[in-house]
């Protein structure tokens, strides 16, 4: 990393780093963010993250990012995720275990249908 | 007090409406007119749910309009302001009024401090600088003077996060007017709360904006080094507080000739040993030192004379990460969050039998019930709720009839419940209050570090007194002589611990009076909760 030297530097890298946030230009369709607080990992968002980057390559699906962040604060439903499809509003998903990611990973992101029952809020923060 | 006050409601729904632009227009509409000197204007939050517009009150006339361009600003002014005659076609009709102004506050989510937690990748200071980290930091460093800065987080009125409500400007500019070859910026982040796990959230989901705000307070107090002090057992706090220090490093954020602008400053961590009292901010700096964690004699104030003797600014994790956010948008920003008071939001934690328990941040001035049921989902299976602890293991103990009261810093002035450091442990009716008082002076006895004696002895004495009340062999007196070790220990402790002991051993003593008096003499815990040792009847039943 070279040095930050002035406010037109620190642009530059957030135009960057924004584009990846929000998926512009980056050819990806979206995006799973893994919950990985402790409390997340507590309750096995490693499985977790593990089971989401095997379902994604089983399923031969490479236009969707998987990212980790730090909890989200919903400690009682760990290990959350939060699935962001393009154009749509983002969904987060509770008590997501090995097979109930890939469960999310088959109906969510191959079926466009919302997993009902692991839902835990929909929406924008 | 100028004799004419303008309120217009500046809430998220407002806004949108273009609230902004209005009371900027107002502003200067009443310097073209030269009512400047007999105009206050304030902003508030919202004035009741409404949606044809934005609220805009003007008192003593108590007239409320309903503002939807700037030509009706204009309007007010120069009709309503300017020659007293209220503009009819924009009044709210009173009929609608009533539902306007008493309509039920629905308090939401805010996120200030938790902004960016789950949002971005907390190892990433690209994604940071994304959400305009850092930003304040240049803002300040380039665009403000150390004062500047200062003016702005008294004016903004944030107080300390980490139990005691101190205001920080004020905090700042004592250690600011000190003089002193070096002075230091410290974060504790010893969280030693049981049940808080808010400071842990926002290091490990946002390090960075801790870390922008020490270097912003050094730049204001003039301090050079900053340490942050972080309980041992918070691995991942560690972990990614240290990930992110390289990084700011890196770019230039820390270190010499910080982005050019000739001020340095240099940050480390430390490591505490999970002691409670080490969260204590005297005991904390002994700690830094290499002694032992235990508080020093007040006064002198760490401000003045801190680490290593020297002026030292000490503030909670979720105090410092408001810091950016103000700075990048102004003191009147962060005011239309909150109350007159204690503006801002404060992340509460959600703990004990509710359905939900978890983390959540939400303006000052939230009720308990809000934070139960609302955010909490109620409780789990069903069960009535009984009593609740507000504020943390120091904080107040209360039935459900105060469940209604606002939390803010007076809130435990005005109404005898606490907000502490943010702790919200609900209780249901499984629980015997005998019990949980034990269950906390045990705590305190465990946790007092025996420097003095009124601490020492009298937790010490209090849970002697209290297990015996368990036991079903309480005296009448018993209540009187806990009263008593509540203010003695309170008056003659030396830190806060001892001296904060009365807060939740006096709330329930008080609040739950019948309970304790219904254990002396009783054959059974009249809860079901204490075992009674004598006699020996099985009472199962609960009362
Ligand atoms: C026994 C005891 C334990 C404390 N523990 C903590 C703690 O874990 N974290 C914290 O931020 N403040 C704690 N405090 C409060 C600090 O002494 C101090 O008031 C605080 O760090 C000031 O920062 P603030 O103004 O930003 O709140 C504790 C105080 C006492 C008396
Ligand atoms: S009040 Fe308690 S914790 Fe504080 S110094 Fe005295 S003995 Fe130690
Ligand atoms: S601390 Fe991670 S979700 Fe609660």
């Amino acid at each position: 990393m070279s040095k930050v030297k002035s406010i037109e530097d620190l642009m530059k890298i957030k135009e960057k780093a924004l584009k990846e946030l929000q998926l512009r230009d980056t050819g990806k369709r979206g995006k799973i963010t893994v919950a990985m607080g402790t409390c997340g990992i507590a309750a096995g968002a490693k499985e977790t993250l593990k089971a989401v980057v095997e379902a994604l390559a089983e399923n031969n699906i490479n236009d969707i990012a998987v990212v980790q962040s730090g909890c989200m604060g919903l400690c009682e439903v760990e290990p959350t995720i939060e699935v962001r499809l393009e154009g749509q509003e983002p969904v987060v998903y509770g008590h997501v275990t090995p097979e109930n990611a890939k469960r999310i990973v088959k109906l969510h992101i191959l079926g466009n249908q919302i997993v009902s029952d692991l839902l835990v809020r929909k929406g924008e923060m | 007090m100028k004799p004419i006050l303008v309120l217009v409601s500046v809430d998220s729904n407002s806004v949108l409406l273009g609230a902004k632009q209005f009371v900027n227009y107002l502003r200067e509409a009443l310097e073209k007119y030269n009512l400047k000197d007999s105009v206050d204007v304030l902003e508030t939050g919202s004035m009741g749910v409404y949606t044809q517009g934005v609220v805009m009150a003007v008192f003593p006339d108590d007239v409320y309009y309903s503002v939807r361009s700037v030509a009706d600003v204009e309007k007010i002014v120069s009709e309503h302001l300017l020659k007293g005659r209220p503009v009819l076609s924009l009044e709210i009709p009173r009929e609608r009024l009533k539902l306007v102004v008493e309509k039920e506050k629905v308090t939401e989510e805010v996120r200030i401090v938790l902004r960016n937690i789950g949002v971005i990748d907390p190892r990433s200071i690209d994604q940071y600088i994304a959400r305009d980290g850092y930003f304040a930091l240049h803002k300040a460093l380039f665009e403000m003077k150390p004062e500047q800065v200062i003016e702005t987080i008294k004016e903004s009125g944030l107080r300390g996060r980490g139990g005691a409500g101190f205001p920080t400007g004020l905090k700042w500019q004592f250690t600011a007017k000190a003089q002193a070859d070096q002075k230091y910026v410290v974060c504790n982040a010893d969280e030693g709360e049981p049940g808080t796990f808010k400071d842990r959230l926002i290091m490990e989901g946002d390090p960075h904006s801790v870390i922008e705000a020490m270097i912003i307070c050094g730049y204001a107090v003039g301090a050079t080094k900053g340490y942050i002090y972080i309980r041992g057992e918070y691995y991942g706090s560690v972990e990614n507080i240290q990930k992110a220090i390289k990084d700011a490093y890196d770019y230039g954020f820390l270190g010499e000739n910080i982005l050019g602008s000739g001020f340095s400053f240099d940050l480390t961590v430390r490591l505490g040993a999970g002691a409670y009292v080490c969260g204590e901010e005297t005991a904390l700096l002994e700690s830094i030192e290499g002694k032992s964690g235990r508080p020093r004699l007040k006064p002198p104030y760490p401000p003045t004379n801190g680490l290593f003797g020297k002026p030292t600014v000490i503030n909670n994790v979720e105090t410092f990460a408001n810091v950016p956010q103000i700075i990048l948008n102004g003191a009147n920003w962060f005011k239309q969050f909150g109350t007159q008071g204690s503006p801002g939001t404060k992340v509460f934690s959600l703990v004990g039998n509710v359905v939900r328990r978890g983390i959540v941040e939400v303006p000052m001035g939230v009720t308990v019930r809000e934070l139960i049921y609302k955010f909490g989902g109620g409780l789990v299976g069903g069960k009535q709720l009984y009593m609740v602890q507000t504020g943390g293991t120091a904080g107040t103990f209360i039935g459900v009839d105060k469940l209604d009261v606002p939390l803010h810093y007076e809130s435990f002035r005005d109404h005898g419940v606490s907000i502490g450091s943010g702790v919200i442990l609900a209780m249901d009716e499984d629980v015997c209050p005998v019990d949980v008082a034990l269950n906390t002076m045990e705590f305190f006895e465990h946790e007092s570090c025996g420097k003095c004696t009124p601490c020492r002895e009298g937790t010490r004495l209090a849970v002697e007194i209290l297990r015996r009340m368990s036991r079903g062999q309480g005296k009448r007196e018993d209540l009187d002589t806990l009263r008593q070790i509540a203010i003695t220990t309170q008056e003659a402790s030396l830190c806060g611990l001892g001296q904060s002991i009365n807060v939740p051993l006096l709330s329930i003593l008080d609040n739950f009076r019948e309970e304790f008096l219904a254990h002396i003499g009783a054959t059974a815990c009249p809860r079901g909760v204490c075992r009674f040792e004598k006699p020996v009847t099985k009472v199962k039943t609960r009362v």
